[in-house]
């Protein structure tokens, strides 16, 4: 029932703004939506930690740990991030940048990007899976372009051609799945349900897993951002709105890589070798190191922190590549504190540059004076993201580069040089930011700044203790993708 | 009708849409790159109905089905209707160097074939060849993609390219289960619409629906 | 054997006499299609005779080769319809009828044809000469790679067994050979001056290319020379008819096999001259620059219709 309930919220959101989104109450609505999302998927939650495993409607839908957990992470990023467009929104609309066709465009669009998201992750059917990833390309495309200036329509475009051809390739993949598939469970419905396939995936013809791997890891690659597929990112994060920014960031990659991985735990089971894991570390590692040597060269605020997604999905492609239960636990976390932070940092980004005017980070100056919120948002954030203790994102990255260290030694350097270039070229872009001289003007609507701090405690708490059963229910995930 | 028989037709399908897609990386004109796209669903169609015939797989006579009315009918139908409205019906493209790309295009079918060889002996339903030619018609698209500096074009080569996907999944396997069609279906129409209404925007915004205008995003 | 060889001097004799009916044909049907009257089948005999009876003059600066080439070409074009297999497979010549021989036997005539034109030093001549050359070079490749699918399906590089086994074995589709046949259809328009590549009814200098390699001859060698062209057409028609739609070809020389093959051929023949004038009606002239394109295109074909036997249908 909950499953239903958790995508069936999202439709019905879809309708109702479609056809009122246009008002001003239309962001309260929305955030009021995302908020019912929220509590369907927490029960949701509630029942798969209580009960284990389950299947619905005609085993069309399947929840376990692994994907909860996403479920849980997209409903909490969607709802924080509709709180947070809801004054954005408002302001851009006093900015004279969208109108009200627009805004309810903005709104419908939202919510079905929510429901593709959730139906991706909860769907049992690879082909499902598929048809969902594409939907959110179609779902966010018009959001990407949602300003109408060249630039937005350019990156628009990008992002229209690259993922359509991207998420292709994974189409040609999870076709070669369904023929390896059908060798063994025979044609019809049931051939592309994962948990049958993962029933016998020992079975499957290995050459054909390998090709399908292959053509998966090219295609939801893609929509990862992993290098060299990563060229639609940056432009279509800097020039959507800065909530689309944040829950491309927070939520469409993570999905991306979920889908990914799903079908890695077939190949893997069907390979018996560490191809796919090698496959894996050696796109991670190449987006890290050329992510992070990328980020120094950046102007645009949103870019940067797009270039900076690049590199953590990297890094947690790698962790998965590497595989086994402490590397996998750390890339379950860094997901989860990747998504929490980096949302913030958009939030606040947002609103910086909408309180400059510009999202180029020479203009951007001495945050901290003109609203120490966002300016202290900003800061910590930052030092989140780049890893800093006490914060998560040093937790997982701590486990992360350690079991490289002790599995994979030839990677480290690599992995440590590049987070150090990071360090250096996101710190020194930040700093002048927050606490140069100011250049601010006053915003229309106050900005929402609860999400940013609210993400902040979650990581900063996710450092230093992690609750048992989450714990628990990210070493079932681990156990589960091995 | 014999096993050879349907077998040797299937494989005259397949040589015709690697013929098509042949032509579609040849040719010049929209309007004929349309009429292109049109013919390669319809043999698209006929060789999803053939393979329904010979397997006794009644959910591929609904897919044949769809398929005539969504890329025989509809989509060329919208098409028609944007280059008509964009008024880019008679725009001739500049393709510099055909016979190169055909040569590229030979070598993307060597490649489709090769990559394919190892697993098409397992292919339960049809010939071994059909599954490389999937690839290859589905790579020369992706080239045409690349060559191609318009905005109809390319998605008439997006469009083409999950032709060849659609004819990997027939020829491959008994065809996907009918739920997954038919969103794929839903998706490749969504697609074309949102397309359509951003051409609208990219020719507001740029006059001009040539892709060169609009690569100013570069790294900085 | 006597009998085979008859039939093959008579099979000789009758190709050769039958080229301008062709030409006329197709002439006629372009006529009609244009809706002009046209000048009725007969017209290139008409021609012939009339230039049969004209004395010739030949430029005081040619060669002997300038003389004689008309007769080696006519003589070449002679020798290529012979042993193309057209009312019955295994005659005599049959083995002589290797198709690499066969494009060599087209090559002989056209080097003489090119030399003779350059021969006399006008500039019309080498122009043409030039021209010729450029799409010599690129439509025989393209042939060769044609005759090359055929011969993988039959196992064999003579025109006699490919035929034979074409129309004799149990019916399969061959796709490759459909690449082969749209490739061979473009190198036959353009080795025979046809529209696409060049224009048979023009003398406009500018874009002529075989007529400006016979602009020098006049009355019994210009006759030869048109003869040769006619017969040209005739045996790439031909062979285009024996590769790809065989059926009903004699396969002994059987007196009620070889009639029936007749009438099959004539039948074919008077089909495929409708579709060349039809073809020829409905496209454009393309710019000489363009020609390259056009051929290499059908090279391109060839060589994908030799990939899709392969890869399709190779050891199967």
């Amino acid at each position: 029932m909950y499953p239903l309930l958790v995508l069936l919220t999202p439709i019905a959101g879809a309708v109702i703004l479609g056809l009122w989104g246009h008002r001003a109450s239309a962001g309260g609505v929305n955030a009021a939506i995302s908020l019912l999302t929220l509590i369907a998927a927490a029960l949701l939650t509630a029942q798969v930690v209580e009960y284990g495993p389950m299947l619905a409607f005609d085993e069309l839908f399947f929840v376990d740990s692994f994907n909860v957990f996403l479920v849980a992470l997209t409903a909490l990023v969607g709802f924080t991030t509709a709180l947070f467009s809801r004054p954005y929104m408002l302001i851009e609309m006093h900015h004279g940048r969208i109108n009200a066709r627009r805004l309810r465009l903005y709104h419908a669009s939202y919510q079905l990007f929510m429901f593709t998201m959730l139906l991706a992750l909860l769907t049992n059917n690879l082909g499902i899976m598929w048809v969902a990833m594409e939907a959110a390309t179609l779902a966010t495309v018009l959001l990407v372009s949602l300003y109408r200036t060249p630039a937005s329509l350019e990156a628009a475009w990008k992002y229209f051609i690259l993922c359509g051809v991207g998420i292709a390739q994974a189409l040609f993949g999870t076709v070669l799945m369904y023929f390896a598939s059908e060798q063994v469970l025979g044609a019809g419905g049931t051939a592309l349900l994962w948990t049958h396939l993962d029933a016998v995936k020992s079975q499957l013809e290995p050459s054909v897993l390998t090709l399908a791997f292959v053509f998966l890891l090219v295609g939801y690659g893609t929509k990862v951002g992993l290098v060299p597929l990563h060229s639609w990112l940056p432009d279509a994060h800097a020039e959507g709105p800065t909530p689309v920014s944040a829950v491309l960031s927070g939520l469409l990659l993570n999905v991306a890589l979920y889908a990914l991985v799903r079908n890695k735990v077939l190949a893997d089971g069907a390979l018996g070798s560490d191809l796919t894991g090698n496959l894996m570390m050696g796109f991670g590692l190449l987006s890290v190191v050329i992510a992070a040597f990328s980020l120094s060269r950046q102007q645009d605020a949103k870019r940067l922190f797009a270039y900076s997604s690049v590199e953590h999905m990297g890094l947690i492609t790698f962790a998965f590549g590497m595989g086994g239960p402490v590397a996998t636990f750390a890339a379950l976390l860094h997901m989860t504190v990747h998504s929490l932070t980096k949302s913030a940092i958009f939030f606040v980004v947002g609103h910086a540059s909408q309180k400059a005017g510009t999202q180029m980070m020479d203009s951007i100056r001495g945050l901290v004076d003109t609203n120490p919120t966002i300016g202290w948002g900003l800061m910590l954030g930052s030092l989140a993201i780049l890893g800093m203790p006490p914060f998560g994102v040093f937790a997982s990255e701590f486990l992360i580069i350690t079991t490289a260290m002790r599995e994979h030694p030839w990677a480290t350097p690599f992995l440590l040089a590049a987070l150090g270039v990071a360090f250096a070229a996101v710190f020194g872009k930040v700093q002048p930011m927050v606490f140069g001289e100011t250049t601010g003007r006053r915003l229309p609507h106050p900005p929402a700044i609860l999400p940013v701090f609210a993400h902040l405690a979650l990581v900063l708490v996710l450092g230093v203790y992690i609750p048992p059963y989450l714990a628990q229910w990210y070493r079932q995930a681990a156990a589960l993708i091995g | 009708m014999s096993a050879s028989m349907s077998t040797q037709l299937i494989n005259l399908f397949a040589s015709l849409l690697l013929l098509i897609a042949f032509a579609m990386l040849a040719q010049r004109r929209v309007l004929s790159l349309i009429h292109l796209f049109a013919w390669q669903g319809a043999v698209l169609a006929l060789n999803t109905t053939l393979v329904a015939f010979v397997t006794d797989q009644h959910h591929l006579y609904y897919s044949a089905l769809l398929t005539l009315v969504l890329k025989v009918i509809l989509l060329p139908w919208i098409l028609h209707r944007l280059i008509d409205k964009l008024n880019v019906r008679w725009d001739v493209e500049t393709l510099v160097n055909i016979p190169t790309t055909m040569l590229i295009g030979v070598v993307l079918v060597i490649i489709g074939f090769n990559v394919a060889m190892p697993i098409s002996h397992l292919s339960a339903t049809v010939t071994r060849g059909t599954l490389g030619i999937a690839l290859a018609s589905v790579l020369l698209s992706f080239m045409m993609m690349i060559t191609r500096r318009k905005a109809v074009p390319q998605v008439i080569g997006f469009l083409a390219m999950e032709n060849g996907l659609f004819f990997a999944a027939t020829s491959a396997t008994y065809g996907m289960p009918l739920v997954v069609e038919l969103g794929v279906a839903l998706d490749v129409l969504v697609g074309t619409f949102i397309f359509g209404i951003f051409t609208f925007h990219l020719r507001e915004a740029f006059d001009s629906l040539d892709i060169e205008h609009i690569e100013k995003l570069k790294e900085r | 054997m006597n009998e085979a060889i008859a039939i093959q001097v008579a099979k000789t004799i009758l190709v050769v006499l039958l080229a301008p009916l062709f030409t006329g044909w197709v002439n006629q049907c372009r006529a009609w299609l244009q809706n002009r009257r046209g000048p009725g089948l007969l017209q290139p005999y008409r021609a012939l005779r009339k230039l049969f009876h004209k004395d010739a003059i030949v430029a005081h600066r040619a060669s002997f080769l300038f003389r004689a080439t008309p007769y080696i070409r006519f003589g070449s074009m002679v020798l290529a319809a012979s042993i193309i297999p057209t009312l019955v497979t295994g005659l005599p010549i049959a083995p002589a009828a290797d198709v690499i021989a066969l494009v060599g036997i087209f090559a002989l005539g056209r080097v003489f044809m090119a030399l003779a034109a350059m021969d006399i030093g006008t500039a019309f001549g080498t122009m043409g000469a030039r021209r010729e050359m450029l799409i010599a070079f690129l439509a025989e490749p393209a042939l060769l790679m044609v005759f090359f699918t055929p011969a993988l399906i039959s196992q064999s590089t003579s025109l006699s067994t490919i035929v034979h086994t074409l129309a004799y074995q149990p019916f399969v589709i061959h796709p490759g050979l459909a690449f082969a046949a749209l490739a061979f259809l473009m190198v036959l328009l353009a080795e025979n001056a046809r529209i696409p590549i060049d224009n048979p009814a023009t003398h406009l200098e500018l874009t002529m290319i075989h007529e400006a390699l016979m602009l020098e001859y006049s009355a019994r060698h210009l006759a030869l020379m048109d003869w040769a062209s006619n017969l040209k057409l005739l045996a790439y028609t031909t062979i285009g008819v024996a590769l790809f739609v065989p059926w009903g070809i004699a396969r002994a020389v059987d007196g009620s096999a070889i009639w029936v093959a007749l009438l099959c051929l004539l039948a074919k023949l008077a089909a495929a001259g409708a579709a060349l004038a039809l073809l020829e009606t409905l496209s454009a002239k393309l710019r000489i620059f363009r020609a390259p394109e056009f051929l290499a295109m059908a090279f391109l074909l060839a060589v994908l219709g030799l990939l899709t036997h392969v890869l399709l249908e190779g050891a199967a």
